[in-house]
C-alpha cells in the first residue's frame, strides 16, 4: 500500500481529454518536424480544442487488444473496474493516428515515395490489430498549394495515394510548410477532433452493444463497468451532459451491487470514483446545488458501510479523502468564479475531513495497538506481482475472487494484520492538521472568526498530540484571547489546559507560569482538586523546583521534560518574570483607590490596594510595589518582606503578606505630596506583585494604572448593573465588587487660613478714585512669611475693560493711562497670628459697565505633615463686582430772556445758557466748582462766576446754573456755532480730603445764530397795579445797514387803557435806535395781555409779529389795589406820577417788608 | 428533542449551556460559539434590512453531519441557540419555533425573577426547564437534586422532585403567582 492509498487517481482527476499520437515526426533532428510539434503542443489555451497529442514512432506497439468475446454466458467478471483502463484509455489507446509524410505533388520519385508512404500507414495499422482507431495522413509541403481544382496533378495522385493507403479522402490532410503554420495546424487540430468524436462515439455504441448479452445474476459487476465506460467516453467525446447522465446510472447501478464485508472496500471506492465524477461534472455545468445534493446523498448512503471492524479505521480515511475531495472541488469551481456563502464554502467539507481523519487516528489507535513484538508478515500480503492491483479498492492477497465466503481465513489474517501495521506508520496528525489549516483559509475567508478560532484549537491540539509542542503553544496562544474577550470560561479553561500541558513538556517557565496563574484564576472552570494540584506546582516552580507531571500526558514526553525541567532548575539567572496581566485572568485580582479625588498638600495622600486571591489556597507573596507617573513617590510605596525561602509554605495565613482565599485583602499606603505637584494629577502607573522571591524564582505580576485585568471591565458593568443588596460583612472587610478603582488623585493647594475683606462702597463713579480697602488677617498657628497681594481687575474680562480700567496704591494723584488693570505681587511682609493688615487700593474706572475685581493674596508657611517640615503656599482670592455709573447728568439748553426755548439764538441779543447737574450717583457728591469755557465766538453778558461752588448734591438732586450770553453776528456758520465747555470739577462728600478732585468736562451743544433786522426790547416793571399808570418804553435797533421804515401801531386791549403813539410810521437809521413810550393804566388784575405791539417792516416782510413776540412781553402780571394804595387814596391829589414810578421799580417783598415795618 | 440549549448574552457570552451527553459538554460549547458566527451574520444583515416586523426566529444556522444548529435572537439581541440532532426528523420548522418561543418565555421568566441580575450567567440548571420539558422528546434535564433512594442516588425529573419544588415555589411567592 503506498501512502497515497486513499488519494483519488490522478487519471480520475483530470479533464479527459481525446488522445491522438503523432507519428512521423522527428521531433529531435528536423526543424521543420520540430515547429510542427511545437505549433501543436504550445499555446493549448481553453478555445484550442481538447486534444492531447503525443509524438510516437510509426512502430509504437499499442496496448493489444483482446478477442472480442462472443458470448458472456460463461464469463464470470473478476472485478468492477480495472485499475489500468482509464489511463488506457487517456494515454495509450490513441483516437486518432496521423502519420507525417514530407510529399510534394511535384515530387519527381513519386511512384516510391508514395508507395512507401503507404508502407508506413500499412505499419500503424498493424499495430492497431482490432482496434477501431482511426489513421490519418498529414503531407508535409514545402509549396503553397494551388486553390482546390486548379491542380489537375494534386488532384490524381491525392486520389492515388488515398487508394495506396486505404484511406477515405477525408483522411488525407496537407500541412504546407510555410507562414501560416499554426493557422494550419488548428485547422489540422479541427479535423483530428472530428475524427477524434467518431472514434469515440463508435466506442460507446461498442460498449453499449454488449449490454444484452448481460445478465442480472452474474454480470451486476458488468453492468456498472460498461455504464462508466459509456460515461467516460461521453467525457472524452466532450460530450458532458451524457457524462453526467451516465454516470448518475452508473452511481445508481454500484449502490445496486450485494455489498458484503469482502467487497465493500471495492463498492465504496468506485462510488467514491462515479460520485466524484459527478460532482466535478455538476460544478462544471454551474449547478452547485446538484453537486451538493449529490454529495449528500452519497455520505448518507455510504457512512453506514464500514465493512470490516478491524479495519474501520480504512472506513475513516476514506470518508475523510471524500469530503476532502469535494471541498477540493468546491474550492476549485470557486477560483472558477463561483460564490460560495458563509453557510456553505468549502471548509464545512475540509472540516469535515478533518474530522473523519481524526476519528481514523482513534480508531487506528485502538486497533493499532499491536505490541512491538509482532512483526510484519513476511511474505508481505500487499504484494502483488505486478505491484499494482488489478481492480480498484480490491484486496491484493484474494484478487479476482468474489466469493463472499473467506476461502483462506489465515491468509486473511495476516493481511489485515499487515494494514494495520502499516496504519501505526501514518503520520495522522499532519493529515489532519492540513485539513484544519484548509479549513482555517477557508472559514477566514467567509467570515467566521469563530469557527476559525475552533479550529485553530484543534489544529493546535493536534500539534500537541504529534508532540510539537512549540507549535501547538503559538496557536494555542493565538485564540486564547478570542474566547477570553468573549467570556466562554469553559472553552478557555480547555485549551489552557492544553496549554499548560504544552509548557510543560516544554519546560517552558514563563508560559507554565502564566497559564498556571490563570487556571487558578475565576475565569478557570476547573474543579478544586484540580486547581489545588496547579497551585501546589505553581509554588514548586516558584521555589525553584520541578513541578509534577501533568496528567494524561505521554510518559516519554513526561521524562524528557522532567531532564527538561531539571536542567531549568540548575540553570542560574533569568529567575524573575515580569507578567503583564491586562491580557489575562490571573487568580489574584488588585484594584487601587485612592482615598479621595483631590488630597491637599499637607495632608498625606492615602490609597488602598486591594487584593484577592482566587486560588483554593493561601498564598504569599513577597513584595508589592505601587509606580506612579512621578516616581519619586514609588519609594514610599513598597511592601516588602525579608522572609525566607522555605517560609512560603510555613504560617501560611498569617501576616499581611498572605492572601487568603477569598477574602480581600486591603493594604493601607500613606505619603505626603510633593509641594511642587500642587495642582497636578498623581496617578498609579502600575502595581507589581511579586510572587516567590528572588533566591527561587519570582514572578512579578504587572497591572497597569490602578489594577484590572482582561476580564474586570466586564465584571465592573454587571457589578454596577447589579440590584442586589449584598450581605454585611464585618467593618475591616468590604465586597470586592463594589470596590471602584480610582487610579488617580489630583494634588491641591493647602486651605488657606487666613481671612481676606474687601470694604468698599459701591457703586464706582466714572473716572473717580474708588477707594477699595482689602483687609487681611491671618488665623494660622503661626507666623506666616512672604505674603504678597495680587489686585486688580480679573484676567480674561473684555480687552476694553482692561484699557480703561487702572489701580494704584496712592491715592493722592490721579491715575493716568500708564497705570496697569492690575497690580501683581505687592509684598506686603510677614503677618503674626491673629495679626490684621490693611492695605487700601483705588481704581480708576473710565466706562461704566460692571467689572470683576480680584483680589489675591498668597503667602508661605512652614507646615510640619507625617513628621515632615514642608513649606506651603497657601493662597486665598476674592472676586468682586463692581458697578461703574455716571456721577451725575448734565443738560445744557438755550432760552431767550424771556426763558423760551430757543432752538437758534439771534445775532448780538442776548440769550441764556442753562446747565442743570441732576446727580446719579447713590452717594453725595460736592461740587466743589464749575466753570463755563467759552468759545472765542460767544461772549458774555456779565460774570461768569459759577453758581454752585461747594454744593453738596443728594441722590436725585440737581444743581442749575444760568449764564447770559451773546453772540455776536457772524455770518451764516454751517452747523451752528461752538459754544464752549463746562467743566466740572466734583468729588464724593464722603472721599478723604487729599483725594484729588475730578474735572468733568462737558462739550456745550453747537448753537445756529441767525440774524435779524430789528430788535425791540421792551423796559417795563416786572407787575402793574390795578389803576396805577404802567410806564412801557420799547427800544427798537435797526440791525441792518439799511434805514428802514417802520410801521408801528398799537392795539387796544380791555384790560389797559394807555396812552401813546396808537399808529406811527417812522424811520429808523442804520446802527441807531429809537424809543417808544406808552403809559399802560390797567383796568383789571390777573396775568394780563398787554396791547400789543404790531411792527411792519416794509424792506423785510418776513420780520413778523410772531418774531417780535420773543423780544418783547407781552403779559403782565396785574396786582390788586394793595394796602398800599389804599393809603394813598386816603390823601387824595398827593405825589406826583414820577414818585409813583419809582416806588413801584422796588421789588415787590421790599415793599412788603416796608408795609410790615409800617 | 434538543441535544443542547444555549442563552448567549448580548455581548455574546454564555449565559447559559446544557446539554444531554453531559460528556462531551465541550463539543456543543464549541458548536454553539461557532453558530455565533452565523448569528452576527444573520443579525447585520436584518438591521441592513430595516424591516419593522422582525423576525426573531434565524432559521437553520447551519448543519452538521450529526448535527442541526438553530437559533433565535430576542429584541434585546439575546441569543437562543438549539442544537438538534441530524436524524431527528420529527422535528420540523415549526416545532422548533415553539420550542424557542416556549424558550423565549421561560427566559423572559427568569429576568422576572428580582433575585437574577440581567447579564448574570444563569446558575439554575433547571431554569429554562420548561422548554425541554415539554420539547417533543420529552424532559431531558434532569434536577441536580439528587435524592437518596435506599443505598443508590436517583435523579429526578425537576417536576418530581421535592426540593426543586420547593424552590419554585419560593421563588414565585413575591409575585403571588
Amino acid at each position: 500500500m503506498s501512502p497515497t492509498q486513499w488519494d483519488l487517481p490522478v487519471e480520475l482527476c483530470c479533464r479527459p481529454m481525446a488522445f491522438v499520437t503523432l507519428t512521423g515526426l522527428d521531433v529531435v533532428y528536423n526543424a521543420v518536424h520540430r515547429a510542427v510539434w511545437d505549433a501543436f503542443c504550445a499555446n493549448r489555451r481553453a478555445d484550442r480544442v481538447p486534444i492531447s497529442f503525443k509524438v510516437l514512432p510509426g512502430d509504437h506497439e499499442y496496448p493489444k487488444c483482446r478477442p472480442k468475446r462472443t458470448s458472456y454466458e460463461w464469463y464470470i467478471p473478476k472485478g468492477i473496474l480495472k485499475t489500468g483502463w482509464m489511463n488506457k484509455h487517456l494515454n495509450l489507446v490513441p483516437a486518432l493516428v496521423v502519420v507525417f509524410y514530407e510529399l510534394d505533388w511535384d515530387e519527381p520519385q513519386w511512384k516510391e515515395k508514395q508507395s512507401e508512404c503507404a508502407t508506413r500507414v500499412e505499419i500503424v495499422r498493424q499495430s492497431l490489430q482490432g482496434r477501431n482507431t482511426k489513421v490519418a495522413v498529414v503531407l508535409i509541403q514545402k509549396k503553397t498549394p494551388l486553390p482546390p481544382g486548379e491542380d489537375v496533378i494534386a488532384s490524381e495522385r491525392a486520389a492515388a495515394l488515398c487508394n495506396a493507403c486505404e484511406l477515405s479522402g477525408k483522411s488525407l490532410f496537407v500541412l504546407p510548410h510555410t507562414d501560416h503554420l499554426v493557422g494550419y495546424i488548428i485547422r489540422l487540430e479541427n479535423a483530428f477532433y472530428e475524427h477524434a468524436q467518431t472514434y469515440y462515439y463508435t466506442e460507446i455504441r461498442r460498449v453499449k452493444s454488449h449490454k444484452e448479452f448481460l445478465n442480472k445474476t452474474t454480470h451486476q459487476l458488468l453492468f456498472v463497468r460498461h455504464q462508466f465506460k459509456i460515461a467516460f467516453f461521453s467525457e472524452l467525446k466532450q460530450d458532458t451532459q451524457n457524462a453526467l447522465k451516465n454516470y448518475r446510472t452508473a452511481y445508481n447501478l454500484v449502490h445496486e451491487l450485494r455489498a458484503h464485508e469482502t467487497n465493500i472496500l471495492e463498492i465504496k471506492t468506485m462510488a467514491g470514483f462515479i460520485n466524484y465524477k459527478i460532482c466535478r461534472l455538476c460544478f462544471q455545468h454551474n449547478t452547485p446545488l446538484d453537486a451538493i445534493a449529490q454529495f449528500r446523498k452519497h455520505i448518507d448512503l455510504c457512512k453506514k458501510k464500514i465493512g470490516s471492524a478491524e479495519l474501520s479505521f480504512e472506513h475513516a480515511a476514506w470518508m475523510s479523502k471524500q469530503f476532502q475531495a469535494f471541498g477540493d472541488l468546491f474550492d476549485e469551481a470557486i477560483k472558477l468564479g463561483l460564490t460560495a456563502i458563509q453557510t456553505q464554502n468549502p471548509g464545512f467539507y475540509y472540516q469535515q475531513a478533518a474530522y473523519y481523519a481524526q476519528e481514523r487516528k482513534q480508531l487506528a489507535k485502538s486497533l493499532c495497538n499491536h505490541e512491538a513484538s509482532i512483526m510484519y508478515p513476511n511474505p508481505d500480503p500487499l504484494e502483488t506481482q505486478t505491484g499494482v492491483l488489478d481492480f480498484y479498492g480490491q484486496r491484493s492477497w484474494r484478487q479476482g475472487i468474489l466469493s463472499f465466503d473467506l476461502s483462506d481465513p489465515e491468509k486473511e489474517k495476516v493481511g489485515v494484520l499487515a494494514i494495520q501495521l502499516k496504519e501505526r506508520n501514518v503520520a495522522h496528525s499532519e493529515i489532519i492538521i492540513t485539513l484544519l489549516s484548509n479549513a482555517v483559509a477557508q472559514f477566514k475567508k467567509y467570515k467566521c472568526p469563530r469557527m476559525k478560532s475552533h479550529l485553530m484549537v484543534q489544529m493546535g491540539e493536534e500539534y500537541y498530540y504529534a508532540k510539537d509542542y512549540t507549535k501547538a503553544l503559538k496557536l494555542l496562544d493565538y485564540v486564547m484571547c478570542d474566547y477570553r474577550s468573549e467570556g466562554w470560561w469553559t472553552l478557555l479553561t480547555s485549551i489552557l489546559t492544553t496549554a499548560l500541558k504544552c509548557s510543560y513538556l516544554m519546560a517552558q517557565l514563563k508560559d507554565y507560569i502564566t497559564y498556571s496563574l490563570e487556571l487558578l484564576g475565576r475565569a478557570s472552570t476547573l474543579k478544586d482538586d484540580q486547581k489545588s494540584r496547579i497551585e501546589k506546582n505553581l509554588i514548586n516552580v516558584l521555589m525553584n523546583e520541578s513541578p509534577d507531571p501533568e496528567p494524561d500526558c505521554d510518559i516519554f514526553a513526561v521524562k524528557t521534560a522532567q531532564k527538561l525541567w531539571a536542567d531549568r532548575i540548575s540553570l542560574a539567572g533569568s529567575n524573575i518574570f515580569t507578567i503583564g496581566v491586562q491580557d489575562f485572568v490571573p487568580f489574584v485580582q488588585c484594584k487601587a483607590k485612592f482615598h479621595a479625588p483631590s488630597f491637599h498638600v499637607d495632608v498625606p495622600v492615602e490609597f488602598d490596594i486591594y487584593l484577592k486571591a482566587d486560588c483554593p489556597h493561601p498564598i504569599r507573596f513577597s513584595k508589592l510595589c505601587v509606580s506612579f507617573n512621578n516616581q519619586e513617590y514609588n519609594q514610599f510605596c513598597v511592601i516588602e518582606e525579608a522572609s525566607k525561602a522555605n517560609e512560603v509554605l510555613e504560617n501560611p495565613t498569617q501576616g499581611k503578606m498572605c492572601l487568603v482565599p477569598g477574602k480581600t485583602r486591603k493594604l493601607l499606603f500613606k505619603f505626603v505630596a510633593k509641594t511642587e505637584d500642587v495642582g497636578k494629577k498623581i496617578e498609579i502607573t502600575s502595581v507589581d506583585l511579586a510572587l516567590g522571591n528572588e533566591t527561587g524564582r519570582c514572578v512579578v505580576l504587572n497591572w497597569q494604572g490602578g489594577g484590572g485585568d482582561a476580564a474586570s471591565s466586564q465584571e465592573a458593568l454587571q457589578a454596577a448593573r447589579s440590584f442586589k443588596r449584598r450581605p454585611k460583612l464585618p467593618d475591616n472587610e468590604v465586597h470586592w465588587d463594589s470596590i471602584i478603582i480610582q487610579a488617580s488623585t489630583m494634588i491641591i493647594s493647602r486651605v488657606p487660613n487666613i481671612s481676606v475683606h474687601l470694604r468698599h462702597e459701591p457703586p464706582a463713579l466714572t473716572n473717580e478714585m474708588y477707594c477699595l480697602v482689602v483687609t487681611v488677617q491671618s488665623h494660622e498657628k503661626t507666623q506666616i512669611r512672604d505674603v504678597k497681594l495680587t489686585a486688580g481687575l480679573k484676567p480674561g474680562q473684555d480687552a476694553n475693560l482692561t484699557q480703561k480700567t487702572h489701580v494704584t496704591l496712592h491715592g493722592t494723584e490721579l491715575c493716568d493711562e500708564s497705570y496697569p488693570a492690575l497690580l501683581t505681587d505687592i509684598p506686603v511682609g510677614d503677618l503674626h497670628p491673629g495679626e490684621q493688615l490693611e492695605k487700601m487700593l483705588y481704581v480708576r474706572c473710565g466706562t461704566v459697565g460692571s467689572r470683576m475685581f480680584l483680589v489675591y493674596v498668597s503667602y508661605l508657611i512652614n507646615i510640619t505633615a507625617e513628621e515632615k517640615e514642608i513649606v506651603c503656599k497657601c493662597h486665598k482670592d476674592e472676586t468682586v463686582t463692581i458697578e461703574t455709573v455716571f456721577p451725575f447728568d448734565v443738560a445744557v439748553k438755550f432760552v431767550s430772556t424771556k426763558f423760551e426755548h430757543l432752538e437758534r439764538v439771534y445775532a448780538d441779543i442776548p440769550f441764556l445758557l442753562m446747565t442743570d447737574l441732576l446727580s446719579a450717583s447713590p452717594w453725595a457728591l460736592t461740587v466743589v466748582s464749575s466753570e463755563l469755557q467759552l468759545a472765542p465766538s460767544m461772549t458774555t453778558v456779565d460774570q461768569l462766576e459759577s453758581q454752585v461752588d461747594n454744593v453738596v448734591l443728594q441722590t436725585g438732586e440737581s444743581a442749575s446754573e444760568c449764564f447770559c450770553l451773546r453772540c455776536p453776528s457772524l455770518g451764516n456758520v454751517e452747523g451752528g456755532v461752538a459754544t464752549g465747555h463746562y467743566i466740572i470739577s466734583w468729588k464724593r462728600t464722603s472721599a478723604m480730603e487729599n483725594i484729588p478732585v475730578i474735572r468733568t468736562v462737558i462739550t456745550l451743544p453747537h448753537v445756529i445764530v441767525e440774524n435779524i433786522p430789528l430788535h425791540v426790547n421792551a423796559d417795563l416793571p416786572s407787575f402793574g397795579r390795578v389803576r396805577e399808570s404802567l410806564p412801557v418804553k420799547y427800544h427798537l435797533q435797526n440791525k441792518t445797514d439799511f434805514v428802514q421804515d417802520v410801521e408801528i401801531s398799537v392795539e387796544p386791549s380791555d384790560a389797559f387803557m394807555f396812552s401813546g403813539l396808537k399808529q406811527i410810521r417812522l424811520r429808523i437809521l442804520p446802527g441807531t435806535e429809537q424809543e417808544m413810550l406808552y403809559n399802560f393804566y390797567p383796568l383789571m388784575a390777573g396775568y394780563q395781555q398787554l396791547p400789543s405791539l404790531n411792527i411792519n417792516l416794509l424792506r423785510f416782510p418776513n420780520f413778523t409779529n410772531q418774531l417780535l413776540r420773543r423780544f418783547i412781553p407781552t403779559s403782565i402780571f396785574v396786582k390788586l389795589l394793595g394796602r398800599l394804595r389804599q393809603e394813598n387814596c386816603l390823601n387824595p391829589g398827593g405825589g406826583a406820577c414820577s414818585e409813583w414810578r419809582l416806588r413801584h421799580c422796588t421789588p415787590a417783598w421790599a415793599t412788603e417788608q416796608d408795609s410790615v415795618s409800617k | 428533542m434538543a441535544v443542547c440549549i444555549a442563552v448567549i448574552a448580548k455581548e455574546n457570552y454564555p449565559l447559559y449551556i446544557r446539554s444531554t451527553p453531559t460528556e462531551n459538554e465541550l463539543k456543543f460549547h464549541y458548536m454553539v460559539h461557532t453558530s455565533l458566527d452565523v448569528v452576527d451574520e444573520k443579525i447585520s444583515a436584518m438591521a441592513k434590512a430595516l424591516v419593522d416586523q422582525r423576525e426573531l426566529y434565524l432559521d437553520l444556522l447551519y448543519p452538521t453531519e450529526d448535527y442541526k444548529v438553530y437559533g433565535y435572537v430576542t429584541n434585546s439581541k439575546v441569543k437562543f441557540v438549539m442544537v438538534v440532532d441530524s436524524s431527528n426528523t420529527a422535528l420540523r420548522d415549526n416545532e422548533i419555533r415553539s420550542m424557542f418561543r416556549k424558550l423565549h418565555n421561560s427566559y423572559t421568566d427568569v429576568m422576572c425573577n428580582p433575585f437574577y441580575n440581567p447579564g448574570d450567567r444563569i446558575q439554575s440548571r433547571w431554569a429554562l426547564l420548561p422548554v425541554s420539558a415539554s420539547s417533543p422528546g420529552g424532559p431531558y434535564f434532569l434536577c441536580p437534586h439528587p435524592v437518596q433512594v435506599g443505598p443508590a442516588f436517583c435523579v429526578l425529573l425537576p417536576s418530581l422532585c421535592r426540593t426543586c419544588l420547593a424552590i419554585l415555589v419560593a421563588k414565585m411567592q413575591p409575585f403571588g403567582k
